[in-house]
């Protein structure tokens, strides 16, 4: 059972860092007071804008371009996510359907735009991020086999933005301010906070955030552009609510879904798990989140506000 | 005589409403300023000007003597202007000091020093004696000491002159004298008040003088010791109305409503109202009088099913309605006036005929095997239009967004009449409603007790508990206080057990003594 | 109400304009001719006969699950789950097609049934979940589709496998919604029966909104929920009704999608047809005659998108950008309302 565990742990957490920082970013949204059900289509998008940057110049950068490309994919994440802001803050639109528009748009355009440049709406890596042992760390007893073998690079990014994220939202007067927004905006604004400057703010974190997530997948385990992250986008969602909004709880929720889905894939290699149907273990992810979703939205603690627009006049 | 802030003929639209039109109000320093006006006659959208929420269209505002833009709350609070807001803007799961200090974060490095801030706040607080614990959260703190938090919030932020938003109508009597004793405080200290409010009586007690403006417009500034309550209601409504209500003598009937042993938990899963017994017979107004938050609306969500019972019974007319659905006590002769009637009481983007039928919509004539009868329904609407004067842009097709609240009112009152119920339940029926719509109203609800019928009425308004009903029941913290009658009671008796002092404890040949809290 | 009407049609004409001067932007963009482009376009969708009915039959499952996303949305309840039921419902109905060897009327009629079950059954999970556990039907719409997906992925290789791995065994000449008559008469398309089924279901769908106590309850319970409950109306069973009515538009939108227009089931497919309700949906104003319009509309986008592909080198992708962009401005058709009520509408309340 252990070795299960220890083989598979490095695919979960594999899976689990796109969710958590698309999760995370998804965090920065609704905390602020906007519901961002758009994170599906930024990680399109930024899966797109790395894949695109990478095949461009790895040639002449080797993995440096592809740390690169992850930065470009954040950048391309948070534009596509002005679309979002603009219509949720502005334009007082009905955020659920403006982040599905989002979705829509990014799957369409990001094929139309990759068949367009490179004749295919696949874009496919031939190169991605290598794994590594942490030195040092990887000899400690039991968990260090378990935590700091054949990690990503990426993984420890993701976790150190984790860190800064709670920092930042606890402790630092922004931190404040953006829960402010999100639980009574009315109250923000009598403070002298300018709401509207803050959950643009929220959004364009989320659209970074999603676009790393959705590159990670790309340059750790995926390989390939395809137009889609398969839900992935709500399932950074459904973590949200199990992890009641907050960074640890996303935390919990990301690596209980990676261990969940992993499962599902490794059964090919673990005979205890090849006596269950295929089917079964494909649908495992998705029907634990049902599951989850049950016993975590009776009692819910999302940000009061989120998901209302915003308007100066009522009181 | 010097002013510290002069607001000098402002004017302010909205789409549809002129809110405030040439309006003047000098506030001197040092004094108590009354700002007096009806609901909705533009009282909080001059103040949210003078506060920055909102640019006036015309005029201009000198503080000090120096003209100045007032573009939002930050350059009040610079220019030492301060709100307390009629509606608490407090965040739920913040501390009392996390809400004061938003905006203005004292820091440590990157950090917020919260430490700092909060030995600032139980300073302040001792200073103006008032009680505040800054590591307490808003959501478990009490509504007085909710207001006590928002008039720091301006004390930190060094406010001179201080704009409070009806801020009695949150108290309990003995708390209204507390806030008044707080408030001689802050003038002895140097600041100056502006007091926004719709009682007379309030005025006289503190203000030095009164600005009074109706439906937008501003009707003068008088001296409050030399102006009457009568004279003041005159300018302020416009007219003189006759507030009398003539009630038939009471001859109460059988027992319409049987209250037995009432517990009913809030959302929080605590009680909020404890081992509840009461009756109310037919043909009587029983008026439930306490501050918001002591058990009235579990109360009322328990009677007419909108919340699960813990324990105890209810009888309507003998009959064990505890276990019914709404819609089996809608049958059974309950209805109900809400206390919030854009949330619970309309259908805003329903028209007013679709509204009217709420309730009736499965009987006939208004359906028949599914399906509607539209002739059926117009036809209602028109009766209940006219028997109510509900007045509206387009008739029954209106859309009931775009009535007033008044005539909103009036559209739910008609609609809950017109079920014939044998008890009738009204909470807040006059909330936020002209003087004019207030009276009508009134008079119709005694209209249906002088019928025979049972009406029980909760309100926070104690003058209206103490006009309308026959018997008044006081709750406190979910508990039956006392039940007196209501020819031979005053204010101050209510007022008293309100907080929880029972009537029978003030007389000394009652060995029991001791108030409960 | 007339008023209304006229303004709704408005935003929704303009919401189609931007999203198509958006399309010629992203045309010209890749270094093609919008003008020839949206000639083709349209062309491909309406030039002749046949190419007509092949609009109507793709039109046909977006009536559908237009009305499905219109229908749930009075209820104030969004349903994305669209695909999930749209591939439960059509493999449904496929199942029953494969396994019965009965004469076409009684035949078609259990696959309708199947069709209208499986989606119900599909819509009525998200609706339940939100209902009794307040969960956010958005999330639960999802899951059930990629449920659906799944679940079709691997029971069709393993009972039906048709002549490719990826597809089911087609269905006879019995089991298609394909008429003889009808195919004739817009020379070999692929129109069928489902037209009229889609068009039955609007008048439907019509008459319980405008005329019956369901609808007068779900509109209110959508409209506000509090005072439906204030007034005796059992919320919950409305929302679960409303999504299982929903559910089964979308199934039968299935049926007609792969008994009708296609003759088997594919796998590892995620139909275009779900979301694409939401975009009918949106652009009709969620009133079942302006569903009608729209899922008429993309039609047209999707029968002619690959003519056009064909004569240009525009990706055909660009007929789903096209449709994204709608939605998108349709979302935010604030922006011109305004515009609209500035210069065309006098405000009722008199502005000024």
């Amino acid at each position: 059972m252990w070795s299960v565990i220890v083989n598979i742990f490095p695919y979960a957490v594999a899976f689990a860092m796109p969710l958590l920082i698309t999760s995370l970013g998804g965090l920065f949204s609704e905390r602020s007071g906007v519901v961002n059900i758009g994170l599906e289509g930024l990680m399109v998008v930024g899966g797109f804008a790395s894949a695109l940057f990478t095949v461009a110049f790895y040639p002449s950068l080797g993995t440096g371009a592809i740390w690169l490309s992850l930065i470009v994919a954040m950048a391309a994440g948070a534009l596509f996510s002005l679309l979002h802001a603009f219509a949720s803050i502005n334009l007082n639109a009905n955020q659920v359907i403006s982040g599905t528009a989002i979705n829509m748009m990014a799957g369409a355009l990001t094929i139309f735009l990759a068949r367009t440049i490179t004749g295919s709406g696949n874009v496919q890596l031939r190169m991605g991020l290598p794994r590594f042992d942490v030195p040092g760390l990887v000899h400690i007893p039991v968990i260090g086999r378990l935590i700091f073998r054949q990690t990503y690079g990426t993984t420890w990014l993701i976790i150190g933005i984790l860190a800064l994220s709670a920092f930042v939202l606890y402790k630092t007067a922004f931190g404040l301010r953006l829960r402010a927004c999100g639980e009574h905006p009315h109250a923000a604004d009598a403070a002298g906070i300018n709401v509207y400057r803050i959950r643009y703010i929220g959004v364009l974190i989320s659209g970074a955030m999603s676009g790393l997530g959705g590159a990670t997948i790309l340059v750790t385990y995926s390989g390939e552009f395809s137009g889609s992250v398969a839900g992935m986008g709500f399932l950074a969602l459904a973590a949200l609510i199990f992890g009641q909004w907050k960074p640890l709880g996303v935390l919990g929720a990301t690596f209980f879904f990676g261990f969940a889905a992993t499962l599902a894939n490794s059964s090919q290699a673990e005979p205890a798990l090849k006596a269950i149907p295929e089917v079964v273990l494909k649908v495992f992810p998705y029907v634990v989140t049902l599951l989850a979703l049950v016993f975590f939205s009776k009692s819910t603690q999302a940000p009061r506000a989120s998901g209302e627009p915003y308007e100066k006049g009522k009181r | 005589m010097e002013y510290v802030v002069e607001l000098l003929n402002i004017g302010k639209s909205f789409p549809g409403i002129r809110a405030n039109d040439d309006i003047t109000l000098c506030l001197r320093k040092g004094e108590i300023h009354a700002l007096l006006g009806e609901n909705g006659a533009g009282k909080s959208t001059l103040m949210s000007i003078l506060f920055g929420l909102y640019q006036p269209d015309e005029g201009k505002i000198r503080v000090r003597g120096t003209e100045v833009q007032i573009d939002n709350p930050n350059i009040a609070n610079e220019l030492g202007i301060g709100m307390v807001h009629q509606h608490f803007k407090l965040v739920h799961n913040f501390t009392v000091t996390e809400n004061i200090v938003l905006g203005i974060e004292p820091h440590k490095g990157i950090t917020v020093d919260l430490k700092q801030a909060s030995r600032k706040i139980r300073d302040l607080s001792a200073q103006y004696g008032l009680n505040v614990d800054p590591d307490a959260k808003i959501e478990d703190i009490s509504v007085g000491m909710q207001q006590r938090v928002e008039i720091l919030k301006m004390l930190y932020r060094n406010a001179e002159v201080l704009i409070f938003d009806e801020p009695t109508a949150v108290l309990t009597p003995q708390e209204i004298l507390d806030l008044l004793d707080i408030m001689r405080n802050l003038i002895k200290d140097g600041k100056s008040i502006i007091l926004i409010t719709h009682k007379l009586r309030e005025i006289k007690a503190i203000a030095d003088r009164c600005t009074v403006i109706r439906l937008g417009k501003f009707i003068g500034t008088v001296d409050v010791k030399d102006t009457d309550e009568e004279r003041m209601a005159e300018m302020m409504i416009g007219r003189r109305i006759s507030f009398d209500i003539h009630k038939k003598p009471l001859e109460p009937g059988r027992t319409m409503l049987k209250i037995d042993n009432l517990t009913v938990l809030n959302s929080r899963k605590v009680p909020a109202l404890k081992n509840f017994s009461i009756e109310l017979k037919a043909g009587e107004i029983l008026g439930i009088a306490g501050v918001e938050g002591n058990g009235q609306s579990e109360l009322v969500e328990a009677l007419t099913g909108l919340r699960k019972v813990e324990s105890g019974t209810i009888l309507l007319d003998g009959k064990d309605i505890t276990a019914m659905t709404i819609r089996e006590r809608i049958e059974n002769g309950i209805a109900h006036i809400p206390e919030d009637r854009q949330r619970r009481g309309l259908v805003l983007d329903y028209t007013i005929e679709e509204n009217l039928i709420l309730e009736k919509h499965r009987r006939l004539p208004f359906s028949k095997n599914g399906f509607l009868n539209h002739k059926a329904i117009r036809e209602h609407a028109d009766e209940v239009i006219s028997a109510f004067d509900v007045r509206s842009s387009n008739g029954p097709v209106t859309m009931a967004r775009t009535m007033s609240g008044g005539n909103q009112q009036k559209a739910i009152i008609g609609r809950e009449f017109d079920l014939n119920p044998e008890v009738l339940i009204a909470v807040q029926p006059t909330r936020g409603l002209d003087v004019g719509s207030i009276v009508y109203i009134h008079r119709r609800i005694v209209e249906q007790r002088d019928a025979g019928k049972a009406v029980l009425l909760v309100s926070l308004e104690l003058d209206e508990i103490l006009d309308l009903s026959d018997r008044i029941a006081v709750v406190n913290h979910g508990e039956l206080v006392g039940i007196v009658d209501a020819k031979s009671t005053n204010e101050k008796e209510v007022g008293l057990m309100m907080t929880g002092i029972r009537a029978h404890e003030r007389s000394s040949s009652n060995g029991n003594g001791g108030s409960n809290k | 109400m007339r008023l209304q009407v006229n303004k709704d049609f408005i935003v929704g004409l303009s919401s189609v304009f931007l999203g198509l001067v958006a399309g010629a932007i992203f045309m010209a963009f890749t270094g093609n001719n919008p003008f020839e482009g949206y000639n083709y376009l349209f062309a491909g969708g309406l030039m002749n006969l046949e190419r007509f009915g092949n609009t109507l039959a793709m039109a046909t499952p977006l009536i559908l699950t237009g009305l499905s996303v219109a229908f749930a949305f009075r209820t104030g309840m969004f349903n994305i789950g669209t695909p999930g039921q749209v591939i439960i419902g059509g493999l449904a109905a496929t199942i029953v097609g494969l396994t019965l060897n009965i004469p076409k009327p009684l035949l078609l009629s259990l696959m309708t049934l199947a069709a209208l079950l499986g989606g119900a059954v599909w819509g009525i999970v998200p609706g339940l979940l939100k209902a009794k556990f307040n969960v956010h039907e958005v999330v639960s719409g999802i899951m059930m589709n990629w449920i659906a997906y799944w679940i079709t992925y691997y029971l069709v290789p393993s009972y039906f496998k048709g002549s490719f791995e990826t597809e089911s065994r087609h269905i006879t000449q019995a089991a298609s919604l394909k008429a003889e008559w009808l195919t004739g008469l817009f020379k070999g398309s692929y129109i069928n029966l489902g037209i009229f089924i889609a068009l039955v279901c609007v008048v439907i769908i019509s008459i319980i909104l405008k005329h019956t106590v369901l609808g007068y309850q779900l509109k209110a319970v959508g409209f506000n929920r509090h005072a439906a409950e204030y007034s005796g109306i059992n919320v919950n069973r409305n929302i679960v009704l409303a999504m299982m009515i929903a559910g089964a538009l979308s199934g039968l939108g299935g049926q007609t999608l792969y008994t009708g227009y296609a003759s088997s089931i594919q796998i590892g497919v995620m139909p275009s047809q779900g979301f694409d309700g939401i975009a009918v949906a949106l652009l009709g104003a969620t009133s079942p005659v302006g569903v009608v319009g729209a899922a008429f509309f993309f039609g047209i986008l999707q029968s002619g998108k690959g003519f056009m592909n064909a004569m240009t080198d525009i990706p055909s992708e660009i007929g789903d950008t096209i449709i994204a962009c709608i939605i998108y401005f349709a979302a935010t058709s604030v922006l011109i309302r305004n515009f609209f009520d500035g210069n065309l509408f006098r405000s009722k309340k008199g502005g000024k």
